[in-house]
């Protein structure tokens, strides 16, 4: 690792709260894109379809 | 009707249509998603190893490369949702909402950390964390207008509803922008006016120019491909709010 000078600890704590805050973001994103698409499975195997699917089926 | 026989859709319609956007959008994710994390590994290395400390600031300009980034993003994402209140409002573009909705909490976050960077950068720069100044006052308030933006997403059961409220909210607070853009030329501030996008050119060596803007152009990546994939979710939970409401509505007229 470089050396990065007196003020070392400033630029690794900012280094490190934007990839932890980055992280969190990805992760929520996903978290939600997968509970959103299970409640939607779930209700399509239910039997529960949209009128367009409906008449298209 | 088959995909084979249906009738062509226009490129409006391809945009606007929210099953339609899905579907050719789906495919540009992973190119998106490579793109990002390629254009953050190049940026890091030129970050830490590939660029020299600064004659005043010495290694603390390094902060810079995630300061700037995410302090651009703070304002595009607004610009984006300025459009797409725009969209939302005059031409009632389904995909508008979808887009407005998706991209709050994205800017909420990406203005949070231009704030955190920006204040660990001036304690060893200016000597203070935080200063009431332009720039960073009007940052926090643009920050208190992305988390108005969300609260009141989740305030409305009603989501076309809350789509006109909130992209006049969006419209009115727009405001803002310029404010923050200028206010390093109008009052006297801490913060430094523009150093990068000057009619006279970049006031930095290439050495630093380089890596700052390939973070810049990770960050931008970043959000795009979080906007899109959160665009997606936004899509299906519209679905399943009107499956959920379309099943209510079967149960109570059994």
């Amino acid at each position: 690792m470089i050396d990065l000078g007196p003020h070392a600890v400033f630029i690794v704590w900012s280094y490190v709260g934007v990839a932890l805050a980055v992280a969190a973001l990805v992760a929520y994103t996903l978290i939600d894109a997968r509970r959103t698409a299970r409640k939607l499975e779930a209700l399509e195997a239910r039997g529960i379809r949209r009128r367009s699917q409906r008449q298209a089926g | 009707m088959t995909i084979e026989t249906a009738p062509k859709q226009s490129w409006w319609n391809r945009i606007a249509h929210p099953s339609q956007f899905v579907a050719w959008s789906r495919p540009l994710l992973w190119p998106l998603t490579i793109l990002t994390a390629v254009l953050f590994l190049f940026g890091l290395w030129f970050a830490f190893f590939n660029s020299p400390e600064d004659y005043q600031m010495g290694d603390t300009v390094r902060i810079m490369y995630i300061h700037v980034p995410t302090a651009w993003l703070s304002q595009f994402v607004y610009a984006i949702m300025t459009v797409s209140a725009l969209g939302s409002l005059v031409w009632r573009h389904p995909m508008a909402d979808v887009s407005m909705k998706s991209a709050a909490p994205l800017g909420a976050t990406f203005t949070a950390l231009a704030l955190f960077t920006g204040s660990l950068w001036g304690r060893p720069t200016w000597g203070t964390f935080w200063e009431w100044d332009g720039r960073m006052t009007s940052t926090l308030v643009l920050l208190f207008i992305y988390l108005g933006i969300v609260a009141l997403w989740r305030a409305f059961d009603d989501q076309l509803r809350a789509a006109r409220v909130i992209a006049v909210f969006t419209l009115v607070g727009a405001i803002n922008i310029p404010i923050i853009k200028f206010s390093v030329d109008w009052w006297s501030t801490l913060h430094q006016p523009a150093s990068v996008f000057r009619p006279d050119g970049p006031r930095m060596p290439g050495s630093i120019l380089t890596p700052l803007f390939i973070m810049f152009f990770a960050f931008t990546f970043l959000f795009l491909t979080l906007h899109l994939k959160a665009m997606h979710t936004e899509v299906k939970r519209r679905r399943v709010m009107a499956l959920e409401r379309q099943a209510a509505q079967a149960g109570a007229s059994a």
